[in-house]
């Protein structure tokens, strides 16, 4: 056999293998957290603050089961995701249709556009004060607002989505004689899919992220609701609790639009385009 | 009375500026308006199988385009059978240079795509079989596009389009981007589908010898504006050899030279 430079590599210097890395990752993500509560328990100790100002990890523990026995985490939860289900259902429901329409006909689009660029980057919080004052108090301001969050990403993605549509295709659907309903659930509605979910998958976030400050403000539920409560009963613990489930239910959102997302791209593989 | 009739054909693309680019040659490049096809006359017979060649941009997927009911004509008519060709018709398939398949829809199911309108669910699949057979994919029906070769996405686009049963094929640069072999071999599949079918056929190529090999009449347009250079039937006998047919060799080299290579390579 040849006898290399020193230090030259050989072939089967590769220490890093991949088969165990999905579990090596949730490993390391499970030490940061670990890392992260050590910390928090740390500084609530060194600062020496009131535990009303700053508590420590177990106290949020005592209070996260006293709040999950009495019922009161769960009621708010639901309250939220309520809330959250139906504004953003709504701007689905409503957003989708609206983008294809304005994907297909420059002229809806040179209507619209305008208006929709305009109102886009409004955000929604500012509504708040028209939302009280149309919709009074309750459900209805705070699923408007979550409606507003999520309506204009929505007709904006779709729209994009139609527009990119490779025009090969329209000509093969005139070839076949394609109806317009043909067109549409054959054409249009399979072809945006990959990239709606996508949409889905952001905007299901702003959603989450607009119904806390909604109500903070308009209703007596809800998380964000349970939040602005624990302050004004200086209960700290309280309010890390809200934010805690937050958190948990966004990651949940999340992923729940994402394997959406595995389903439909595997069907038809984004390397396809 | 021959199948396809163009006469007079023009096209012009509207463009946005509205004075000449180029002042010495007004006629090509009046405002920015781009005279594509000049004035082209040119009629085929049913059955045959037709070869265009031209230089690149001289406007040969827009003739195309407009034999196949995409695109209006600026002056002039297409008809084909006898009827003006005013829209897209499943009579006239178009067979797409690249990328024609739907990606969401499974080797079955663009094959399928022309026969929606059969109800018998049964006569329907025997159809899908037959052309699915027809091009060798059985046992890649349930396959999405993505999931084949290039040489087997074109395969399944002929079926597709073979299925319907259509007047006319239209094929714009079916070979192009396929490697040598499977070039070849495509070739071969659609001259004996053609032989078979009898079905008028246009294939737009690029490739001098694929145009000699497998037409019926070579059709030759000059550089934009295009207008046609060149209209030759090829009664050659099959297989067709260059070797041993002079004839076939030099018309070879003419064809080369009226595109501006000066010597056969
Ligand atoms: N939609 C369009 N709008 C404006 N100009 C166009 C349009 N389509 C084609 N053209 C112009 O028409 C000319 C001919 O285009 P065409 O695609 O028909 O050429 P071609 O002969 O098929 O070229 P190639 O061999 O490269 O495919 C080109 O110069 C192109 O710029
Ligand atoms: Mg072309």
């Amino acid at each position: 056999m040849k006898q290399h430079n020193d230090g030259e590599p050989t072939m089967k210097d590769n220490p890093e293998q991949a088969p165990d890395s999905g579990n090596r990752s949730l490993r390391l993500g499970l030490l940061s957290l670990l890392v992260i509560i050590l910390l928090w328990e740390v500084l609530a100790r060194g600062t020496g603050w009131s535990v009303h100002i700053f508590p420590d990890p177990l106290t949020v523990v005592f209070s996260f089961v006293e709040l999950l026995r009495d019922g009161t985490l769960l009621r708010h939860t639901v309250a939220s995701l309520f809330r959250v289900t139906a504004g953003f259902y709504l701007a689905v429901c409503l957003g989708v249709p609206i983008g294809i329409v304005l994907g297909r006909s420059v002229n809806a689009r040179s209507l619209f556009n305008p208006i929709i660029q305009f109102l886009r980057p409004i955000s929604p919080l500012a509504w708040i004060p028209l939302a009280m004052l149309w919709f009074g108090i309750g459900d209805p301001p705070a699923i408007f607002l979550i409606f507003l969050a999520s309506f204009f990403p929505m007709v904006v993605s779709t729209t994009i989505a139609v527009q990119n549509i490779n025009p090969t295709y329209f000509q093969v659907a005139a070839n076949f004689r394609f109806s317009y309903q043909e067109t549409l659930t054959r054409l249009i509605l399979p072809a945006i899919i990959p990239d709606v979910v996508t949409a889905l998958r952001m905007t299901v976030t702003i959603a989450w992220l607009v119904v806390v400050a909604a109500e903070m403000i308009a209703v007596q539920s809800g998380l964000g609701y349970l939040i602005l409560d624990a302050r004004n009963a200086l209960r700290m613990d309280y309010v890390m609790n809200g934010m805690i489930v937050i958190g948990v239910i966004g990651l949940l959102l999340d992923n729940i639009m994402k394997r959406l997302g595995d389903v439909e791209s595997s069907k038809w593989g984004i390397q396809a385009r | 009375m021959s199948h396809i009739r163009i006469d007079n054909l023009t096209k012009v693309y509207m463009g946005r500026r509205s004075r000449p680019r180029n002042i010495h040659d007004p006629e090509e490049h009046f405002g920015d308006n781009i005279l594509v096809l000049n004035d082209i006359t040119l009629g085929f017979e049913e059955g045959e199988m037709v070869c265009i060649l031209g230089p690149s941009g001289c406007g040969k997927s827009t003739l195309l385009r407009i034999i196949a009911g995409f695109e209006p004509p600026t002056n002039g008519t297409v008809r084909v059978g006898g009827q003006v060709v005013s829209a897209p018709s499943d009579q006239s398939i178009f067979v797409f240079q690249q990328g024609g398949l739907f990606p969401w829809m499974t080797v079955y199911e663009n094959v399928g795509l022309g026969l929606r309108h059969i109800r018998d669910a049964a006569t329907k699949h025997e159809r899908i079989q037959e052309y699915v057979e027809m091009v060798e994919l059985e046992a890649f029906e349930d396959y999405y596009p993505h999931q084949l070769s290039g040489g087997m996405q074109r395969r399944v686009e002929l079926a597709r389009a073979l299925a319907v049963n259509p007047d006319l094929l239209i094929m714009d640069e079916p070979f192009s981007g396929l490697d040598f072999l499977t070039h070849m071999k495509m070739r071969e599949e659609v001259v004996n589908m053609h032989e078979f079918l009898r079905k008028t056929t246009l294939v737009v190529t690029h490739d001098i010898d694929d145009a000699l090999i497998m037409g019926d009449r070579i059709v030759v347009l000059s550089g934009r504006p295009s207008a046609v250079k060149l209209m030759h039937a090829l009664n050659f006998p099959r297989p067709r050899d260059f070797e041993k047919n002079p004839g076939l060799s030099r018309l070879r080299s003419e064809i080369f030279l009226m595109l501006g290579v000066p010597y056969a390579v």
